[in-house]
């Protein structure tokens, strides 16, 4: 066990993200773009319902995540990959709850890069 | 069966529960494990279905089977999720806890399905584990050690393959160890202190299971290309809406032109056991109910069964397939515009067969305030029953002329009036959530799965279930509908020298009479009122009344080609188009308001749907019966 609690190193995992200019909410990110999640935040009370039902829909910190499709009007909602087995779809309001960072996996990553570069956003 | 070792003494009588995540194959097991020895019933107080199987183990215990609705917590989130937790837990009425749990969880998808496996763990009830669709994963390169997970979660764990008989024998089997055990129940206080998962403890399971996969798994599956190449077309923005387009279109012709002929036969066979009946029975009253009150009523309701099945066999077949979740994904935005859940769009689309299913089908929906608006706008939706009705006001009316590009005129108005019915729906979703319903938005979050080919035991299982649905309701409330409708408009008996129909001196003929003044301004006739009297109970009714009102006799083929003869020299155009307005809205279909006083399990909302209907319907035929006299219509 370390000093720090699993909160903390969170936090520092986010704000050095952000520094980076590498994280975006799940909202934002465009089709074929990949990354990992960081924190899926239930803040305010009326979010606590959210945050579960995408717990329970198995978007969790640490788990990575690839936007596949958008809707065809005003691109809503999204369909999102978790873990390369299950795909969900949720609207662009919910998935703003979750904030995506770069993936550690240099395999997976590659082809992210790539596809966000290709992307004209 | 194999063996006698058991007495009829020590043979236990035992109920074991089915969960599992939504299409993790769960109902594929269920039929495989039980045939056709099931039993669907409905829950006291709500009406998700209660669907139970018999079977017998190896041994020779007698299991009831109970296939709980797909939940992926025990945190529920729509009605049919509450049930599964409480039978779960044993707090259902009626329903002892379950001797024995059995989680079924897809094998290529244990990283999102054992954390349900988890929380049933925390009840401490005897629980199996199986790996459903072993065989998939294993063709896509998985290997699990199956000895490293049941030691890890201290229960048994064993692999289905839920298409094939002999894939379920392992899963008998450790039936049967769990059952020949003594009951070792030890934990039926933790199912009484249970308590809904916090973030932080779905946040827990998840890290366990990724623990336990760790040590399980051996090598992982590659992941599935197939559904990804597909989705990019049947996701694809403008491709998608397309293709979803492309499919309706196929489904409502298939609906009509298959449908024709067992329609033909179904016709046929009623008004040939009709002319039997005539011929053989004693003029009576008796005779008069039979011939022409249940008879004639049940043939008129019987005919939509093969349209209704053939609906059904689409969606079940695209269900089945995966594809039912992308429909919901591309009309989502669209419906969320008006306050409406994607997920709304399967029941609104049975509603096109019949409005009963429709509603029923709504269960799945979780959110309250969205289940009910989606339950009160599905009668908006053409069910089968207005057809006989449009089909006869078109043919009297309406020319048959072809109008830009060889479409013709008559089908045009068809269309017409469905997608009047459909926009009348999208605006009085939108009203009602702004008004009545208003209510924070709920979440879409749904499980897209991956496509299969449609297992056709199950489909044909589902069919049979919606056919026994629609018979026992036409055995229930309708038969008895159709009694009180005859004996209305059957007595008092016309008097001596009466000029009229004998209808119009019954008391339905006096309820229309006294209807008359309030329909006048909206262009009906007498005829009119009385021949709505009966069609409030179901619409299609209403032909066979006006075939009594104008006093036509013959069979029912004869009757409407009669009448179209009749209306079109009796009634003007503003009358008829009124009417056909009429029917878009009103809400005439008792069954349509029993489906949504169980459903909703009140009156109130069954007496609200009624009125606000009634309202529209009045308005929309007034507004088409004026500004058709302004046309020169009259």
């Amino acid at each position: 066990m370390n000093a720090y609690t699993d909160l903390e190193r969170r936090a520092f995992a986010l704000g050095q993200a952000v520094g980076l200019g590498f994280i975006q909410p799940l909202s934002l990110m465009r089709p074929g773009s990949v990354g990992c999640i960081l924190t899926v935040s239930g803040s305010s009370v009326s979010d606590r319902d959210v945050e579960r039902g995408l717990l329970e829909m198995g978007f969790v910190e640490g788990a990575c995540v690839e936007v596949l499709h958008h809707g065809f009007w005003r691109r809503d909602p999204l369909a999102v990959r978790i873990n390369q087995t299950m795909t969900v779809a949720l609207r662009r309001c919910e998935a703003s709850a979750v904030l995506v960072g770069p993936l550690l996996d240099p395999a997976v990553g590659a082809t992210s890069v790539s596809n966000q570069e290709r992307d004209p956003s | 069966m194999t063996t006698g070792v058991l007495t009829a003494e020590n043979a236990r009588r035992v109920q074991i529960a089915l969960v599992g995540p939504p299409n993790c194959g769960k109902t594929t097991l269920f039929n495989t494990l039980t045939g056709g020895r099931q039993k669907t019933a409905n829950y006291p107080g709500v009406t998700v279905e209660r669907k139970s199987g018999r079977l017998r183990t190896p041994v020779g215990h007698t299991v009831e089977l109970l296939d709980l609705p797909g939940s992926y917590s025990l945190r529920a989130r729509s009605p049919d999720e509450a049930i599964t937790r409480d039978v779960v837990l044993g707090r259902q009425a009626q329903e002892g806890l379950p001797d024995a749990v059995v989680c079924v969880t897809d094998a290529t998808n244990l990283g999102q399905h054992l954390r349900l496996l988890l929380e049933l763990r925390q009840l401490g009830r005897p629980l199996i584990l199986a790996l459903n669709m072993m065989d998939i994963a294993e063709k896509r390169g998985c290997q699990i050690s199956i000895e490293t997970l049941s030691r890890q979660l201290g229960i048994p764990v064993v692999t289905t393959v839920a298409m094939r008989k002999n894939g379920v024998q392992d899963l008998l089997g450790e039936i049967d160890a769990l059952l020949n055990q003594t009951p070792a129940i030890t934990g039926t206080a933790t199912t009484e202190d249970w308590q809904e998962p916090s973030a932080d403890v779905i946040r827990a399971y998840h890290q366990e299971v990724e623990r336990l996969l760790r040590e399980a798994v051996i090598q992982e599956a590659a992941p599935e290309r197939l559904t990804r190449q597909l989705d990019r077309v049947v996701l694809h923005p403008v491709v998608g809406p397309l293709i979803l387009l492309g499919i309706l279109f196929l489904m409502f012709q298939a609906v009509f032109s298959w449908a024709e002929a067992p329609m033909d036969w179904i016709d046929a066979g009623m008004v040939s056991v009709q002319q039997w009946l005539a011929e053989h029975m004693e003029d009576s009253l008796l005779k008069s109910l039979v011939v022409d009150g249940i008879i004639a009523g049940i043939g008129g309701v019987v005919i939509f069964l093969p349209q209704i099945l053939i609906l059904f066999l689409f969606i079940l077949l695209l269900e089945d397939f995966g594809y039912m979740t992308r429909a919901a994904f591309l009309m989502d935005r669209l419906m969320s515009g008006v306050g409406l859940n994607g997920r709304a769009f399967i029941p609104l689309l049975s509603s096109f067969a019949c409005a009963v299913p429709g509603i029923m089908a709504t269960r799945a929906i979780s959110h309250p305030l969205d289940r009910l608006t989606t339950i009160l706008i599905a009668p908006l939706m053409t069910c089968s029953a207005r057809l006989p009705v449009y089909v006869l006001l078109i043919a009297a009316f309406i020319p048959n002329t072809t109008v830009w590009g060889g479409i013709g005129l008559q089908g045009l108005v068809m269309f017409g009036l469905y997608a009047v019915g459909i926009v009348g729906a999208l605006i009085a979703a939108g009203v009602l959530r702004l008004t009545l319903l208003r209510g924070g938005r709920q979440p879409l979050l749904m499980e897209l799965p991956s496509y299969k080919w449609p297992n056709p035991a199950n489909v044909l299982l589902g069919l049979l279930d919606r056919a026994r649905i629609f018979l026992r309701r036409i055995g229930t409330v309708i038969l008895s509908v159709l009694v009180v409708l005859w004996f209305l408009s059957t007595f008092p008996a016309p008097p001596a020298g009466a000029t009229e129909p004998a209808i119009y001196y019954s008391f339905a003929g006096m309820i229309g009479r006294g209807l008359e003044p309030l329909l006048a301004p909206i262009g009906f006739n007498w005829q009119i009122a009385i021949a709505l009297v009966p069609g409030l109970a179901a619409r299609e009714v209403a032909v066979a009344a006006l075939g009594t009102v104008y006093a036509l006799s013959g069979d029912e083929g004869a009757v409407s080609e009669a009448l179209t003869a009749t209306l079109a020299h009796d009634w003007t155009l503003a009358t008829a188009l009124a009417l056909l307005a009429w029917y878009v809205f009103a809400p005439q279909c008792l069954a349509t308001l029993a489906a949504a006083r169980r459903e909703t399990n009140s009156w109130r909302w069954p007496a609200f749907m009624f009125i606000y209907l009634m309202a529209l319907a009045y308005v929309a035929a007034f507004v088409t019966y004026r500004v058709a006299l302004a046309l020169g219509g009259g």
